[in-house]
């Protein structure tokens, strides 16, 4: 069963409250350790993300701080999501409740993997990342509005309206759009070309 | 853009269509799967009514959860015996060959491809693994999924894909005694840093990668992904065909000429262009040895820990952040450091030639009291040449224990562990902060050699100086 929360078809904009994880190469491990990788489904992995940071951090870590249960939205640093390939650590993520990241860059698998879930990952210069981490930091219950389309992050703060720019491709910027990410059935409906391509496989005849 | 290298010939070679949006759909010649990171995309071609399209060019294992005690089913942990009866009905279900525990053939998924001959020069393989790049020490383009990737894979045989810009690492000079391609591929991620491959496949390149074994060749592409490139690869050359020569799954009779003369056309030629190059000289690297908390964090082993002016300003929270984990000081010789447990194993150290070397410093020698030390070959194979050749026994009279095959300690997801605050020394790949089992574990990645040499000495200890003696 889809859980009717999660991402689905189209995803022009995600709107609420931000976390703010601060740090570059925050690896998949932190975000989901292995022991919890023994399963068969993901179902039960968000309250296991950053598991061990939470136990070492005894309530301070920001998945646990009241100010930030429900927030959608992921304030990251650089190179997140480095290390295993693991799916487990977007969907632990997804199932504690967030629906985008904004960081200065990810690993590729990453993204990817939080691509193929509908989740989407934008990225913001040095400085303007600074900014909003600072912005959301300075009140925890601020309310965004990330445009997917237009790749900025909207908030309205005390002192009136502020607007960063953000980064996407545009290749991962049209999937979500046109709800797209999830594309399986068009990789599969392509069945003649994936034919032509195997027969062309000089290694498919030793 | 790059132009006429390997990467760029293969890629070619697998395009299916230009999909909505600019992302290619490529053909994955070889898809590897294991209990992990497949039950959830079986359960996604279900839901979607999708079968598995080429069976044939699915290859199973078992690796990430085995005990390496007893291997004996059922396995004492029910999550991990459940994760491998799901691998079990799965790939009956769809046709698909699994190589089980006693076969003969299971081990690490990226030590059981290349030596049974599956993992072939211009194939595309991928696997629900990072350290998939591994396979592209045969001149493949290799590269770990996500476990949607996998149901895409399983139902299409192919996946949407960006193109990677290619980076050559280049390296003169040889290895000195002593030193292995683990140093050399430790010291590359030190040099470059582990961000320094995001968007781009690293060609290993020159006189020093000419010259490795293809185990070796193995090893650093194994790593290619700790500098952030999802995948590595060195071009197919005289070397790479002796060692697919004879292999179960590799070409016979007339194919073998066929397949040989196509490897050979793949490599990247002299008119190739890239869109970067780095770099090194091989015989001016030590051994090699992490003290923080990524794989970008080392040092030669007759070096300090840096201090935070030695460091980029915007490394120095990363820093602080390993010092405080560590629980050490700047300035601090990392030679001499205590360890309390000594792994010699993974999918980047784990194969015969590993063994090999750890056991030239190990024999006639002994384990340090109070230290835990335990070998754990990479597949049965290994484990079964090992064997032939007495090392097991040689590793027990030195007091290291003798393990059944798996994953084991490099990610802990088998009762293999570190307790509480110990510090590891570990031939594997991640020294990230809980990678190995505990909470507050500490790892210190290095060569399988110098592994043994912590484990004789109970501290960090120059390889070369147990090799002289």
């Amino acid at each position: 069963m889809t859980n009717p929360a999660f991402p689905l078809g189209p995803i022009p904009s995600v709107s609420g409250s931000a976390v703010v994880l601060r740090g570059d190469d925050i690896d998949t491990d932190r975000i989901i350790p292995a022991r919890f990788l023994k399963c068969v489904s993901f179902d039960g992995l968000g309250a296991q993300a950053f598991a061990d940071d939470r136990i070492e951090l005894k309530g301070e870590h920001p998945f646990d701080r009241p100010a930030h249960q429900g927030a959608s939205i992921l304030l990251a640093n650089r190179n997140f999501g480095c290390g295993s390939s693991r799916e487990h650590a977007p969907q632990a993520l997804m199932r504690w409740g967030i629906r985008a990241i904004v960081a200065e860059s990810y690993a590729e698998i990453f993204f990817g993997n939080c691509l193929a879930l509908g989740i989407p990952c934008l990225g913001a210069e040095h400085t303007v990342m600074l900014a909003i981490q600072a912005a959301a930091a300075a009140q925890p219950n601020l309310q965004f509005q990330l445009d997917v389309g237009a790749a900025k992050l909207h908030a309205k703060l005390s002192g009136g309206e502020q607007t960063w720019p953000l980064e996407l491709g545009a290749g991962p910027g049209q999937m979500l759009l046109s709800g797209q990410w999830n594309g399986t059935a068009q990789l599969v409906g392509n069945g003649a070309a994936l034919q032509a391509t195997a027969a062309r496989l000089p290694y498919l005849g030793f | 853009m790059s132009s006429g290298t390997l990467y760029d010939k293969v890629w070619d070679l697998h395009q299916v269509a230009e999909l909505p949006g600019g992302a290619t759909q490529l053909f994955i010649g070889l898809h590897l799967i294991h209990e992990v990171t497949s039950p959830q995309a079986f359960t996604g071609i279900r839901d979607l009514g999708l079968g598995v399209r080429h069976p044939e060019l699915t290859v199973a294992t078992v690796d990430h959860i085995v005990p390496t005690t007893s291997q004996a089913r059922p396995f004492a942990d029910p999550l991990a015996e459940e994760m491998l009866a799901t691998l079990e009905r799965n790939c009956s279900e769809y046709g698909i060959t699994l190589h089980g525990i006693g076969s003969g053939r299971q081990g690490i998924v990226h030590v059981i491809a290349p030596e049974l001959g599956l993992t072939q020069p211009g194939m595309t393989v991928a696997c629900g693994d990072s350290h998939t790049s591994t396979h592209g020490a045969f001149g493949a383009i290799a590269f770990g999924i996500g476990t949607s990737q996998v149901r895409d894979v399983l139902a299409s045989q192919s996946l949407a894909m960006n193109k990677l810009q290619v980076k050559r690492i280049w390296v003169d000079g040889a290895l000195q005694p002593g030193v292995y391609a683990k140093d050399l591929v430790l010291h590359v991620i030190r040099s470059l840093g582990v961000k320094a491959g995001v968007g781009y496949a690293y060609e290993f390149a020159g006189p020093a990668i000419e010259a490795l074994s293809m185990e070796e060749r193995m090893t650093i592409c194994n790593m290619a992904i700790e500098g952030g490139a999802r995948c590595g690869y060195v071009n197919p050359d005289a070397t790479t065909f002796a060692y697919l020569k004879e292999r179960e799954f590799a070409p016979t009779g007339e194919a073998w000429g066929r397949a040989v003369a196509w490897w050979g056309s793949l490599a990247s030629g002299p008119e190739a262009v890239f869109d970067a190059e780095e770099r090194f000289d091989a015989s001016s690297i030590a051994p090699t040895i992490t003290w923080g908390i990524t794989p970008g964090q080392g040092l030669g082993v007759d070096e300090k820990v840096p201090s935070l002016e030695e460091t980029e300003p915007n490394e120095r929270p990363l820093t602080e952040e390993a010092y405080r984990y560590m629980d050490l000081a700047p300035g601090t010789p990392i030679a001499g450091l205590a360890v309390d447990v000594c792994f010699i194993g993974s999918c980047t150290n784990g194969r015969l030639s590993d063994l090999q070397a750890a056991a030239a410093v190990a024999k006639g020698r002994q384990v340090a009291p109070g230290i835990k030390a335990f070998v754990v070959p990479g597949s049965e194979q290994v484990a079964a040449a090992a064997i032939a050749e007495g090392l097991d026994g040689l590793f027990r009279e030195a007091g290291f224990e003798w393990r059944e095959p798996g994953c084991s300690m490099c990610l802990a997801m088998n009762p293999d562990r570190l307790e509480g605050r110990q510090i590891s020394a570990s031939s594997s790949n991640r020294n990230f902060k809980g990678r190995q089992g505990s909470a507050s574990g500490r790892t210190l990645l290095m060569s399988p050699a110098m592994v043994a040499a912590a484990a004789i000495n109970g501290k960090v200890t120059d390889v070369r100086d147990l090799l002289k003696a």
